[in-house]
């Protein structure tokens, strides 16, 4: 029997029907059609699904659908907000910090958890806070201008 | 070649597919479905060598969902081989190693497919394939399948050997290639110093971060869709239709976006099995790999065993090497073991070297191209003795390579001689580089290595449209792994002097796409390149023949200039005619224009780099950390810098990765213990530094722009360069990779 979950998606109210076992990634990907969360492993290790529960980064493979209901989930398609890109959104372009892109959107949702709790990262903390994110095309380097790009512009747009 | 001046090229717009990746609306293999599809599951073997004595499929048929089951027995093994640029690809080994007929040869072959309306009931059903295996010792080594009395894999290999050799018998041993020069002995009676060591490297794999997924659908006219994440849409077409004796001409391969391949998304895995189960069940199968399955059943690259002996002057001048290669081919022929030995001293002008490589089948899955294939484990061998010998010499170590290094009009080891090559030019910017300049930190060690890759051409197409609007579509066959499609857009831009924003590249299906061999051998950028380049000087001829209709003159008339058309004759009165003026015009001068070409260059420029690694050792646990490190290479011209630093350091990320962790650790039995990202250790952002790409431009006289490949060379140098900077931060030469913390350690107690 399947279960009935309400919650929130990317700001928006939303329900569906999953498996009691099935996985939030696949309920993103498959109930909802939001395939902008990959599937890397499926054991938690590459970062590839990762998305917002409550603001916090999580890997969506090993959160069970029926967990989300009645919270709040941030997707990387929740990241931009209308035709505007989030700040990370346009470091990553501007820094080439992808090359097949695969790894980016799960790179995108955990930086920006970051950047939500620490706007002023240093080359460390952003490196350690993405060490759970895989990517095999850039060496990393790029992907860390990028987010430290978009602190910089992000708290110079506040300041 | 005279500096050419460029507008476009060599400029770093944001790329054209960036929007769609940032915001996750790319899809990539997995990412389609379609109203009843079916989920396809592989049936793997658990053991690594096994007779198949028989399948029983009853109990798996019965299960709820099930609609269809194949073995062996429902695909024909052909015995086909497939054009494929210089080579051909032997189809009869792709084809047993889609679905083990007789023999399952690696822990992980295919032994039969499932097809069911959910992924759990197909799973389910898989459980319960029944498979009847007798047992035989798998054989996990080079060493154990040469020796006399080992296991023989296939009773029916014969060596293929370059020059022939005679055939003794059943052997593991599928390849040979030796290479000469000169006199070895006297070469080595020569000597001031002579250096021999034996390199070990594990298997290792390409790591792509998206597994192998598919969709395939056969239409009711018997068409066949296939959507697919492949680094050779053509390829897939013409592999599937000669596994399955279908017409290819019916078969339409759509590539979706790729997350990664590095050349383990050349080989067809899964599409022929899912158009079988298509076609049998009459509904759309959907096949995705796990990430187990990945490890276990794609190609990772060639565990090897290298044995290297050089000799050298006091000055340092090479004046003898010979080396030995054993590259394991996994369960079918075809290691990179040739290219290995090909590529070894071809940074080096070694007057006498001989050199014999051998491509060894084990129980292991079949080797897949890996980022320069062989290049970086011979590498590896060659750079550490080089660099025992400077540092037993006392010889600066950019120094030594300078004494050595190939220029012009040197021949290769493989035969022919050098064009314009960047070896020196790369070395000088090593010696001129800030890394190179600041002393080693205290406690650290800092290692030297270089690299060569021949580069590929191979067949290419292209397809230029001009909008009445002046901007431009460019059309290519290539799957874009790092950024091709930007640098296709420069191009054009380029070429018709219109803003790159102006122009929407794509990458096309296989029946809307010309023909264009698959996204490998660093060969898009170049030889894909080169078809774009002259599609779009044919839309420039196209522009020169409307301005003419405009002015009522003849074309010769006319000539091209700056993304203009403008008067031959100086005096001529008439104002030049920008690309959008003449394109406005479109309809009244002829209608639209479509640009074309087509190219098939014979081989591209080579590529040589060097990496500069400085690794810091805790001697009381054996961790490792790479503190700085600096990648330098000759591009020939950099079309998008930044698409090209991002080759460099990634292909240093996973070199790096390879040398300190990356290693499959098998069981007695031949099953891979650490089949996942927890235990394969690829590299995270805090395991590494920031890294230094330093570009040089020696441009590639076989190409319009002077470009040569870039996006494998930079994966050869990290073996050697992390081991020769172990070396020197630990006091102790290490020959066998990986250099982790265990082995590591284990040596700093020993001592020696």
């Amino acid at each position: 029997m399947k279960l009935h979950i309400d919650t929130t998606l990317n700001q928006e109210p939303a329900e569906f029907l999953c498996a009691p076992d099935e996985t939030l990634l696949s309920a993103l990907r498959n109930e909802l059609g939001l395939t902008g969360t990959k599937e890397g492993c499926g054991t938690g290790d590459c970062g590839a699904c990762s998305v917002l529960l409550d603001g916090r980064v999580v890997a969506s493979c090993l959160v069970l659908a029926a967990e989300v209901q009645g919270r709040a989930v941030t997707t990387i398609e929740g990241i931009a907000s209308g035709t505007t890109l989030h700040p990370l959104q346009t470091a990553f372009l501007k820094e080439a910090a992808l090359q097949c892109g695969v790894c980016t959107p799960g790179f995108i949702v955990a930086a920006k958890a970051l950047l939500d709790v620490n706007l002023d990262p240093t080359e460390e903390q952003v490196r350690y806070w993405l060490a759970g994110n895989l990517c095999r095309c850039t060496g990393y380097d790029k992907i860390v201008r990028a987010v430290l790009d978009a602190a910089a512009n992000m708290r110079s747009t506040r300041a | 070649m005279s500096e050419q001046i460029f507008t476009t090229v060599g400029t770093r717009p944001i790329r054209h597919d960036g929007v769609d990746k940032v915001t996750g609306r790319a899809n990539y293999g997995a990412d389609l479905s379609l109203p009843g599809m079916l989920y396809g599951v592989v049936v793997r073997s658990p053991h690594a060598h096994a007779r198949i004595r028989s399948i029983d499929t009853s109990a798996a048929l019965a299960v709820p969902g099930v609609k269809a089951i194949i073995t062996g027995q429902d695909v024909p093994l052909v015995d086909v081989k497939l054009g494929m640029g210089e080579g051909a690809m032997d189809l009869k080994d792709m084809s047993d190693n889609l679905l083990a007929r007789t023999k399952a040869l690696y822990h992980g072959h295919a032994v039969a497919a499932v097809a069911a309306t959910s992924l759990a009931a197909a799973r389910a059903a898989a459980k319960l394939v029944c498979v009847d295996y007798e047992l035989l010792e798998p054989v996990l080594s080079v060493d154990r399948a040469l020796e006399p009395g080992a296991p023989i894999l296939h009773d029916d290999l014969v060596t293929q050997a370059r020059p022939p050799i005679e055939a003794t018998g059943p052997t593991n041993i599928a390849g040979r290639l030796e290479l000469q020069r000169g006199d070895l002995a006297a070469g080595f009676a020569a000597a001031d110093i002579v250096v021999e060591r034996v390199f070990r490297t594990p298997t290792s794999h390409q790591g792509y971060i998206e597994p192998h997924a598919c969709v395939a659908r056969v239409n009711e006219d018997g068409r066949i869709n296939i959507w697919t994440s492949t680094q050779g849409p053509f390829l897939v077409r013409d592999a599937t239709a000669a596994m399955l004796g279908l017409d290819a001409a019916n078969i339409k391969v759509t590539p979706s976006e790729i997350g990664g391949g590095f050349g383990g998304k050349i080989p067809v895995y899964l599409e022929p099995l899912a158009v079988v189960l298509a076609r049998q069940t009459q509904r759309p199968v959907k096949m995705v790999m796990t990430r187990d399955e990945v490890f276990r059943a794609s190609g990772p690259t060639s565990a090897t065993k290298i044995r290297v002996k050089l000799g050298a002057k006091k000055d340092g001048s090479i004046v003898a090497a010979s080396a030995s290669l054993y590259y394991e081919a996994g369960a079918y022929r075809g290691s990179p073991s040739g290219a290995g030995a090909m590529c070894m001293f071809a940074p080096y002008n070694i007057p006498n070297f001989h050199i014999d490589a051998y491509d060894v089948v084990v129980n292991k899955p079949k080797v897949a191209a890996y980022r320069a294939p062989g290049s970086p484990m011979a590498a590896l061998a060659i750079e550490s003795a080089i660099d025992e010998i400077a540092t037993t010499l006392g010889l600066d170590p950019v120094e030594i390579r300078l004494t050595n290094a190939v220029t012009e009009g040197n021949l290769a080891p493989y035969g022919p001689p050098y064009g314009p090559i960047g070896f020196r030019a790369v070395l000088e910017r090593v010696k001129a580089s800030d890394h190179w300049q600041t002393p080693v930190a205290p406690g650290v060690g800092r290692g030297l290595a270089c690299g060569f890759w021949f580069n590929a051409g191979m067949s290419s197409s292209a397809t230029v449209m001009l909008g009445s609007d002046g901007s431009a579509a460019v059309i290519t066959g290539n799957p874009d792994i790092g950024g091709t499609r930007a640098a296709q857009a420069m191009m054009v831009a380029e070429e018709l002097g219109i803003p790159v924003e102006r122009v929407r590249p794509s990458v096309a299906d296989t029946d809307t796409a010309g023909f264009t061999e698959i996204t490998a051998g660093s060969r898009v950028c170049y030889a894909t390149g080169m078809a774009v380049i002259e599609a779009s000087r044919d839309v420039r001829e196209q522009l020169r023949g409307r301005a003419a209709k405009i002015w009522g003159v003849t074309v010769d008339e006319t000539r091209w200039e700056h993304g203009r058309v403008v008067p031959v004759t100086p005096s001529d009165a008439r104002t030049p005619l920008t690309v959008p003026e003449i394109a406005a015009k479109l309809a009244k001068t002829g209608g639209p224009i479509i640009g074309r070409a087509s190219v098939n260059p014979p081989m591209a420029g080579p590529s040589f780099a060097a990496h500069i690694c400085d690794i810091q050792v805790d001697r009381e646990t054996g961790v490792s950390k790479v503190v700085r490190y600096t990648a330098v290479q000759d591009a020939g011209k950099a079309v998008h810098p930044s698409y090209v630093e991002g080759q460099m350091q990634g292909g240093a990320s996973q070199g790096i990765g390879w040398a300190l962790n990356e290693e499959y650790i098998y069981s007695a039995a031949g099953v891979m213990e650490n089949a996942g990202f927890l235990d394969y250790r690829m590299p995270v952002a805090s395991d590494l530094p920031m890294i230094d790409a330093l570009i040089v431009e020696v441009p590639h006289p076989g190409h319009p722009y002077g470009v040569r490949g870039v996006g494998e060379v930079p994966i050869v140098p990290p073996l050697g360069a992390v081991a020769n900077a172990m070396s020197h931060a630990t006091g102790l030469r290490f020959t066998e990779l990986p250099l982790s913390p265990p082995r590591v350690l284990a040596r700093l107690q020993q001592g020696t």
